[in-house]
């Protein structure tokens, strides 16, 4: 008795998405972490508005990674700790499949929200008019490499006790090329330049660890759950 | 073809057959490094632009290129733990890790050392400084995951499946962060303006990189020979080789 | 050679502090990770010393035992 991969998928997603909807603070907590990380920023700086016109890519991408951070490890850690991912590694379905909805359920409850709520952020941060556009493509397509790549380094250590400092140690550096083009493109938008040269970069490490990290994670989860 | 390298995968062979290199490479390693920083120090001459501070330069580009080489090295050994389920490569992925990670903390301290002069500052946020920053940040990312691991075979899978995104990550960054200073400052970094070398600057240098890649070689070898005797405490070969010590 | 004098060399055309900061750090870093290096076979050689010398024990004891009962 095969069951099709689509059906799956699409199995592990919905049950992903409904735990979490059963726990909002899960949702909540990491886009409340957004907002005052960026908001502590003008406090830090002081309110002057061409200063914060020039950091608010960099601030809101940094916070954007920080609040993924924060949320990555709920990915795999509850299930290793009922078992249901020692189940999900066993079923005949492959790994990558299980991998991929589990991580797109990731992105639908952390990054979606971040992306929606960007905006509103971006006017506290008196972000440059023509940006907003860039700000919210780069987020599009830089949001799921952060909850891909993430999930390369939850996989690695949620076999661990203190696995939450080691955890931002290994994924950090990863993502520093996300962060250095999405915030270029950015900047590039607020001059009026053209930045479909970083967009197009951006998307191509989006697609590159789209067919590479589920295979990651998968063998890193098999380390982890031994 | 391959056949002369299998009995080299059994740990005995290979743990007595590293301690029979050793001395040879530190003595090649010893000798090389004495001739080659005695050149750079005292017979090389002096750069027509940079003077005394290009002797940095002995120091700086070897460590720079061994710490890319020893990274490279380590992420073949990874997935040839990761394929062929290698323990050696294991091991040998946990002995590279720390001696990378201190080539490149000289890479970088001594590009610092020659940049204050040159560029009047001790750090840029150049392409190459920076990437060289996140290798060292990858490196201490892979001994931290080793070391949190209580069992070493599984620290030597998840340090395998770590060394192998890294090193798959390795020149994005590098290019990534190569793109964003060409972008924001243009050329203002001047990079260092090396003039074509004359022989009596190239060949102090291929010998301290050949002195440092030996030295390498034999802090490896000794790294490399405990971690196999950690991996297989519980063999009888290693038993017998404790108890033949401790008559000693 | 390159310098005059001794002094001369050891100033290093007034990058003095540059250069031998640079030689000093790289041979500090490079003498310790040696010697760490060198304990660690060492170190790990004492532990399984001290694990075999326990298993001894515990097997003498178990021996004892059997023989008290």
């Amino acid at each position: 008795m095969q069951t099709s991969y689509s059906s799956a998928f699409f199995t592990i997603l919905k049950r992903d998405l409904t735990i979490a909807l059963r726990h909002r603070d899960d949702i909540i907590n990491p886009l409340l972490f957004f907002i005052i990380v960026v908001s502590l920023f003008p406090l830090g700086i002081g309110p002057v508005s061409n200063t914060l016109m020039k950091i608010a890519p960099g601030v809101i991408w940094v916070a954007a990674l920080l609040a993924t951070l924060l949320s990555l490890e709920r990915l795999f850690k509850n299930d290793h700790a009922d078992g249901s991912l020692e189940q999900l590694l066993l079923s005949p379905c492959p790994t990558f499949i299980l991998v991929l909805a589990k991580i797109l359920a990731h992105w639908l409850i952390t990054g979606l929200p971040l992306i929606i709520i960007a905006p509103l952020l971006g006017v506290l941060l008196n972000l440059h008019q023509d940006s907003y556009t860039a700000l919210m493509l780069t987020l599009l397509l830089g949001t799921p490499v952060l909850s891909l790549l993430g999930a390369i380094g939850v996989a690695l250590t949620v076999g661990l006790k203190k696995g939450g400092m080691l955890l931002s140690l290994l994924v950090l550096p990863l993502y520093i090329p996300v962060l250095i083009f999405a915030t270029s493109a950015i900047d590039a938008a607020s001059m009026n330049l053209p930045y479909n040269g970083q967009l197009a970069i951006i998307a191509a490490i989006f697609f590159g660890s789209l067919t590479l990290a589920p295979f990651a994670v998968g063998s890193a989860l098999k380390v982890s759950t031994n | 073809m391959w056949k002369w390298l299998h009995p080299y995968a059994n740990p005995e062979v290979s743990y007595h057959f590293t301690g029979k290199l050793i001395p040879w490479f530190t003595a090649i390693s010893v000798i090389l490094l004495v001739l080659g920083l005695g050149l750079a120090l005292a017979f090389s001459p002096a750069d027509y632009q940079q003077g005394e501070s290009v002797r940095i330069f002995y120091l700086h580009v070897p460590a720079a290129m061994l710490s890319m080489g020893i990274y490279l090295g380590m992420a073949i050994a990874a997935l040839t733990a990761l394929v062929w389920q290698l323990k050696l490569a294991e091991a040998s992925i946990a002995a590279l890790a720390p001696i990378g990670a201190t080539f490149t903390a000289i890479a970088l301290l001594t590009g610092a050392a020659w940049g204050k002069p040159m560029w009047g500052t001790w750090w840029i946020w150049d392409a190459r400084l920076t990437s060289e920053l996140i290798l060292l940040f990858l490196y201490l990312g892979v001994i931290a995951l080793q070391n949190a691991f209580e069992d070493k075979s599984l620290a030597g899978k998840a340090a395998s499946v770590l060394a192998i995104v890294g090193v798959v990550n390795l020149p994005i960054i590098h290019y990534s962060v190569e793109w964003w200073n060409t972008l924001h400052q243009g050329s203002t970094v001047s990079k260092l303006e090396r003039p074509s070398m004359s022989a009596d600057m190239f060949i102090p240098f291929v010998v301290c990189l050949f002195g440092f890649a030996f030295l390498v070689a034999r802090i490896f070898g000794e790294r490399f020979r405990a971690e196999i005797i950690a991996r297989n405490s519980m063999r009888p070969w290693v038993k017998a080789l404790v108890l033949a010590q401790e008559k000693n | 050679m390159a310098f005059d004098s001794l002094s001369d060399f050891f100033n290093m055309g007034g990058y003095a502090f540059y250069v031998w900061l640079s030689y000093g750090f790289s041979a500090l870093v490079l003498i310790i990770l040696a010697i760490n290096s060198h304990r660690m076979e060492k170190q790990v050689f004492t532990q399984i010393k001290q694990r075999l010398k326990r298993e001894e024990k515990l097997k003498q004891a178990a021996l004892r035992r059997k023989e008290g009962k």
